[in-house]
């Protein structure tokens, strides 16, 4: 599959609780996730969101992340990446979950844009 | 025109302020926003004075580009990718040939306007670096311009950053990155003697 996700979160246990929920409908959708700073305290860490980058095996990729500091570091990694990466100021567990399904429904991502778009409250 | 001497010592003078302030720090942080402002930037400012133990004979670019990376790897809030990028533009204005501070403070500030989205009232390190870089190019800055400016976030409504979630009742709070920049702007008074 091309399209894959990434969550981002200030807490590990966040953006791995998010992963597990938004696996139950996109068994099939390269899913990565960076949560903590490289210390494991909440925060955010440009490093490993670029390791969530690298390590997702899809080229394309739609970024969800929950507050301020995250947004930042994803925008920096997004500038190192050599892969498109698409940035959503939306609610994070919603638009994840939004995603992640209709990712595995086969659906294109301008569609998927489009269902995203009154999702967005930052 | 700044050397790398000087840069040295004006980011280790900045390194101790922050580290003499961290409870202060974390203090301003507490009502709004996450408490952990002063420890973060300890935690940045410790590895920035580690990475530049050894950057004496460093040019001007190498030494800027080393505290924006310990800067970002290592803070983990909002200040980390903020700060991080000032010093990484002023390393990109430096590799020019500039090395007044004029234009390393204004590609500097450019840089954080638009990496936080933050414009000038917002309650933020913006209210600092902004009349901060006016007063370097009129070639006037005075510890007076750094505290008026600090103390002027008081008042505002904070429109960006976590203190933004409690609209109104963020009004009569320190901005707590604008405290820290001013420990900067202090630290590089003492240390280049612009005035």
């Amino acid at each position: 599959m091309n399209l894959g996700i990434v969550v981002v979160s200030h807490v590990p246990e966040v953006a791995a609780g998010v992963v597990t929920l938004i696996k139950q409908v996109a068994a099939n959708v390269p899913i990565t996730y960076a949560g903590g700073t490289d210390d494991q305290l909440i925060g955010t860490s440009m490093a490993k969101i670029s390791t969530a980058f690298e390590d997702n095996s899809a080229d394309e990729l739609l970024a969800f992340y929950d507050l301020g500091s995250a947004k930042m570091n994803l925008e920096m990694a997004i500038e190192m990446s050599d892969k498109t990466v698409h940035l959503y100021d939306t609610a994070l567990v919603e638009s994840a979950y939004t995603a992640a399904s209709l990712l595995q429904a086969g659906v294109p991502l301008a569609a998927v844009e489009a269902q995203l778009a009154p999702l967005k409250i930052k | 025109m700044l050397t790398t001497t000087q840069t040295i010592a004006w980011l280790n003078n900045f390194a101790d302020k922050i580290e003499t302030n961290k409870a202060y720090l974390n203090d301003l942080d507490t009502p709004i926003g996450d408490g952990d402002h002063g420890s973060n930037m300890v935690r940045g400012l410790t590895a920035v004075k580690a990475t530049l133990a050894d950057k004496s004979d460093a040019d001007l670019t190498t030494v800027f580009k080393a505290a924006a990376l310990a800067l970002i790897s290592k803070v983990g809030g909002a200040a980390g990718p903020l700060y991080g990028t000032a010093f990484l533009e002023m390393a990109k204005a430096s590799k020019n040939g500039d090395a007044d501070l004029d234009p390393l403070l204004t590609a500097a500030l450019a840089g954080l306007k638009k990496r936080g989205g933050a414009v000038a009232g917002d309650k933020t390190l913006i209210d600092v670096w902004t009349p901060v870089t006016a007063a370097v190019q009129a070639d006037q800055l005075t510890p007076a311009v750094i505290s008026e400016a600090v103390e002027r976030t008081k008042p505002m409504v904070a429109k960006k950053g976590r203190a933004s979630y409690l609209g109104d009742r963020s009004i009569g709070h320190l901005d707590p990155g604008a405290v820290s920049s001013g420990y900067l702007f202090t630290a590089l008074l003492e240390t280049v003697a612009q005035s």
